[in-house]
């Protein structure tokens, strides 16, 4: 292991990237607490932190890149929700802000109405209900763009590899079947032929299927040439014993929470499906991962960093589930919403990890080795919780 | 290290062998070059060391083939991924992960090595290979040299004491070819890896070669020897060694510096001749037919041509140069209106090409781009036709013979796919040519070619240039460039950096100068054909 030491302090521990399942883990921790929440304070507070810890976190690559597009996204979610209010939602009482002309439909459509009144209780609360899915959305990405779906895929137990390595396979092909596709309408510009429409789809659809099928013949023969699927060791029996108690363990887990969510009357049967479901795919885990020749190239460790990370996500999700009063924003009556203290506080510590944690930095990137990124670089995304970032770590 | 004994081997729908009664060992630290005219059978000799030939390609085998004492005919390909490194033609195809560190692991991680050694082995890679400012960086991200490596670096990890490479640098720019065959030449000799390698440019392979294997396909029996002997009776042969034939040497010589020491007679003999003929100046009479001013363009942040200024006039034949990434492919999309100029300005025959419909567009210019297969649709080469000549209103039959005049004897009835390189791409040009363009560009189009089909390019491309068309060549080919330009552009970084006579460009430079000018040097001949001319009318 010495040598691996030595490489190590030439990368430096304090630049490695957080486990991806911690960085998963605190995503949906803050996302679920969204998910309870309409006050526009709390839900402005969790984008504001996952904003402020992408922009200090995220990686270099493409996926790293994407999370500008999770935020506008979000931010077209707000919008077609408001509009769908204002033109189809239901007419509310209230403070009517201006009238849209009004279109009366035949009896049989009774309870469809379009435009009328709105009013600014109806317009809030659809604003806030679009705001809670924009939220959802950004702290989606945030998961995305701080650890690629490829890195989470690394990590699956050593039975689920094959599976893994097949959705590896199709995330890289999305992106160069996109290319092959810019590639041909240009080719088809340059022959003078139709690029749109039916005639285009179909011209372009059987060359890219074609290459498409010829790509994966290629990946397929690199793959057996590289030693993809080498079963060195493990007899047939035992192959056949995990891969049964794997796909039995599967189906009895999903009738388990079948049951439970269809049948809430009989709680023994569902429970019981479920845990021995869950038991028998830990044993054909164990099982296989026990005789697997594969090793790992740098597996992600789990330390202190990625404990506090996950102890966070935990955190929030108990304040959430704690507290009853001021989670829900109050329209009628119409009252400006107050900050409940707990959940707030919650939020405002999910913010540690880009104060903490240094940036990964690309071995080609200026930032020395080792360089601890307490403020995020000069980036396209407003940075808003940087000021509250600040006091947080004053406090610490 | 490598043996073949006795191998026979039948693809399931045609009736004649591709290899026939093959026999010969490869020991162990020696690197074999294998040549062959394209579609010969060298791709189906090689990819039968690691068993995808027949496990994977279906056909019938027989015979046997050992590498390091195991026999494809019991070991699966992934079971001699241990012993066997392969890395097939385009890099990009067999990427399996996203980044440079997880590609070289990926491996690796396959045949169970320790953590620790595994960790030993990528930094020995990026170190050997010189990828070490790569190693985070994504492989979609990746210039074509830096993939190739990388894909090198990725079969290497494994510690194989057989390395396969089909056509390593055919994508490659001159001097990241010679930085892949440097590092190779090191890897037999500092680690005794046995080095087997198929590449149609021989004239960068041929010097680091230790034997040569002579696919002549057609069921020929393959030939084996010292590369100075079967290059005598070779029917691919590089420049060098038409050099050597037309001059007598013997033995052949196989690199510049061989052929620079007894070429002083030689150059002797050519004085006395009167000098190739000087160059068209550049520019006659007519008015351009494209013009370029000030184009720069850009992908996100990189900047991939910068203020570039260029006129191209009709009858002469412009090649575009430079290395992997300096703007060569994105110049040619500007100027057949696939990217609109901004800022800047494209005109071709007095038109933004960007604004045109596809079908006035496809009168003034013409481009095949890098894979010509991009351009044909239909399923067989007389559909092919047919649909050009109704498409741009055409004599039913125009198209079928201009494919007859670029190249005579294409299988109308064949699929595109299964077409040699030369026979595609001369389809493709057909096709392009239907339309009547006053412009024809190419793009890199001698990728796979063999020497054959590359002349017989030439020669099309020169007939087209004087019938008054210009013709726009993007390519790294120097020997092309060579045989048919009357100007070299030379781009570095988006920016132009010479632009002149082919034969001035060519021969100051020692990266570009095809290899006669190089043994041949200070006196400016380019290519075997110029010499020879010249020999006879010193001789007759």
């Amino acid at each position: 292991m010495a040598a691996g030491a030595a490489v190590m302090t030439d990368r430096g521990p304090a630049r490695r990237a957080l486990h991806p399942l911690a960085w998963w883990a605190w995503a949906v921790g803050l996302a679920v607490a969204c998910l309870r929440t309409t006050n526009p304070l709390l839900l402005g507070l969790i984008a504001g932190v996952v904003v402020f810890v992408v922009a200090s976190q995220r990686s270099s690559g493409p996926w790293g890149r994407s999370f500008g597009m999770f935020v506008r996204f979000g931010v077209v979610v707000v919008l077609i929700r408001v509009v769908i209010q204002m033109v189809f939602g239901q007419r509310l009482g209230g403070h009517t802000l201006f009238v849209l002309p009004q279109v009366y439909l035949p009896h049989w459509a009774a309870g469809v109405s379009i435009g009328g009144p709105v009013t600014l209780e109806a317009l809030l609360e659809s604003l806030w209900q679009g705001l809670r899915l924009a939220v959802l959305l950004v702290c989606f990405g945030a998961a995305n763009s701080l650890a690629s779906p490829y890195r989470l895929l690394r990590c699956l137990p050593a039975f689920l590899y094959e599976a893994g390595v097949a959705v590896t396979v199709a995330l890289s092909f999305t992106p160069e079947v996109a290319a092959t596709l810019v590639g041909l309408r240009q080719a088809r510009r340059l022959r003078g032929r139709p690029t749109r429409g039916v005639a285009g789809l179909r011209g372009m659809a059987v060359p890219l299927l074609s290459g498409a099928m010829d790509r994966s013949l290629q990946l397929a023969a690199s793959m057996d040439s590289r030693g993809y699927g080498r079963r060195v060791g493990i007899s047939r029996r035992t192959r056949r014993l995990t891969e049964g108690l794997a796909v039995a363990g599967l189906l009895a887990s999903t009738a388990g929470l079948y049951w439970s969510v269809t049948d809430g009357s009989d709680n023994i049967r569902s429970t019981s499906a479920f845990g021995a479901g869950i038991a028998a795919l830990v044993a054909s885990m164990v099982l296989a991962g026990r005789r697997n020749p594969r090793t790992r190239y740098r597996p992600d460790p789990w330390r202190r960093p990625e404990w506090i990370t996950l102890g966070l996500a935990a955190v929030a999700l108990a304040a959430f589930a704690a507290t009853s009063a001021g989670l829900q924003a109050s329209v009628y009556p119409l009252r400006a919403p107050g900050l409940p203290a707990l959940p707030a506080l919650a939020v405002l510590a999910c913010a540690l990890p880009g104060l903490i944690i240094a940036r990964p930095v690309a071995a080609s990137r200026e930032r020395p080795a080792g360089s601890f990124a307490l403020w995020p670089r000069p980036s396209a995304e407003p940075v808003v919780m940087a000021p509250v970032g600040r006091s947080e770590a004053g406090s610490r | 290290m490598i043996r073949f004994a006795q191998v026979t081997f039948c693809y399931h729908e045609s009736a004649a062998p591709v290899l026939n009664a093959v026999d010969f060992e490869v020991p162990e630290g020696e690197l074999w070059a294998v040549v062959g005219l394209s579609g010969s059978g060298k791709s189906t000799l090689l990819r039968s060391v690691n068993g995808l030939v027949p496990h994977f390609s279906g056909g019938h085998f027989s015979g046997e083939v050992r590498v390091d004492g195991r026999s494809t005919r019991v070991f699966k390909p992934r079971d001699l991924a241990d012993v066997v490194g392969m890395v097939g033609q385009s890099p990009a195809a067999g990427f399996v992960t996203d980044t440079v560190e997880d590609e070289l692991a990926y491996v690796m991680e396959n045949l169970g090595v320790p953590p620790a050694a595994m960790r030993r082995r990528v930094e020995d890679t990026l170190d050997l290979l010189g990828l070490h400012d790569l190693r985070t960086r994504p492989l979609r991200e990746l210039s074509g040299g830096q993939q190739q490596r990388v894909a090198i670096g990725s079969a290497l990890t494994a510690a194989p004491r057989v390395l396969v490479l089909d056509e390593p640098t055919s994508a490659l720019d001159p001097a990241a070819a010679e930085e892949v065959l440097a590092c190779l030449s090191r890897l037999v000799h500092d680690l005794g890896v046995s080095v087997l390698i198929a590449e149609h440019r021989l004239e960068r392979v041929l010097p680091f070669a230790d034997r040569v294997v002579l696919v002549p396909g057609g069921s020929l029996p393959v030939v084996v020897g010292a590369p100075a002997e079967v290059m005598v009776t070779s029917p691919v042969a590089p420049p060098l060694i038409r050099l050597g034939r037309a001059a007598r040497w013997s033995p052949l010589p196989l690199s510049v510096r061989d052929a620079r020491r007894v070429a002083g007679p030689l150059r002797e003999r050519l004085r006395h001749s009167p000098q190739p003929p000087a160059p068209r100046p550049p520019g006659p009479a007519a008015a351009p037919v494209a013009e370029i001013a000030g184009l720069t363009a850009s992908y996100g942040d990189i900047v991939a041509l910068r203020d570039v200024t260029l006129k191209v006039y009709p009858g002469e034949i412009v090649a575009l140069m430079g290395r992997n990434g300096s703007g060569k492919s994105t110049l040619l999309a500007h100027l057949a209106g696939l990217r609109a100029p901004r800022p800047g300005r494209v005109r071709v025959a007095g038109e933004a090409p960007h604004r045109l419909a596809p079908k006035q567009l496809n009168r003034l210019i013409g481009l095949v781009p890098q894979d010509p297969a991009q351009l044909l649709y239909a399923l067989t080469v007389a559909d092919e036709c047919q649909t050009t000549d109704r498409d741009d209103g055409l004599r039913p039959g125009t198209t079928a013979a201009s494919l007859e005049g670029v190249l005579p004897g294409v299988p109308a009835d064949r699929h595109p796919n299964d077409l040699s390189e030369g026979q595609r791409l001369a389809l493709a040009l057909a096709v392009i040519l239907a339309s009547g363009p006053r412009i024809v560009a190419l793009d890199e189009p001698t990728r796979g070619l063999d020497y054959k089909a590359k002349e017989r390019l030439g020669k099309t491309l020169r007939d087209l240039a004087r019938q008054g068309r210009a013709v726009v060549v993007a390519t790294h080919d120097v020997e092309l460039v060579a045989q048919i330009a009357d100007r070299a552009v030379v781009l570095a970084d988006g920016e132009v950096v010479a632009d002149g006579p082919a034969r001035e460009v060519v021969c100051h430079s020692p990266v570009f100068a095809p290899q006669v000018a190089k043994v041949l040097a200070p006196d400016p001949w380019l290519t075997v054909d110029e010499v020879t001319e010249a020999l006879t009318r010193v001789e007759p």
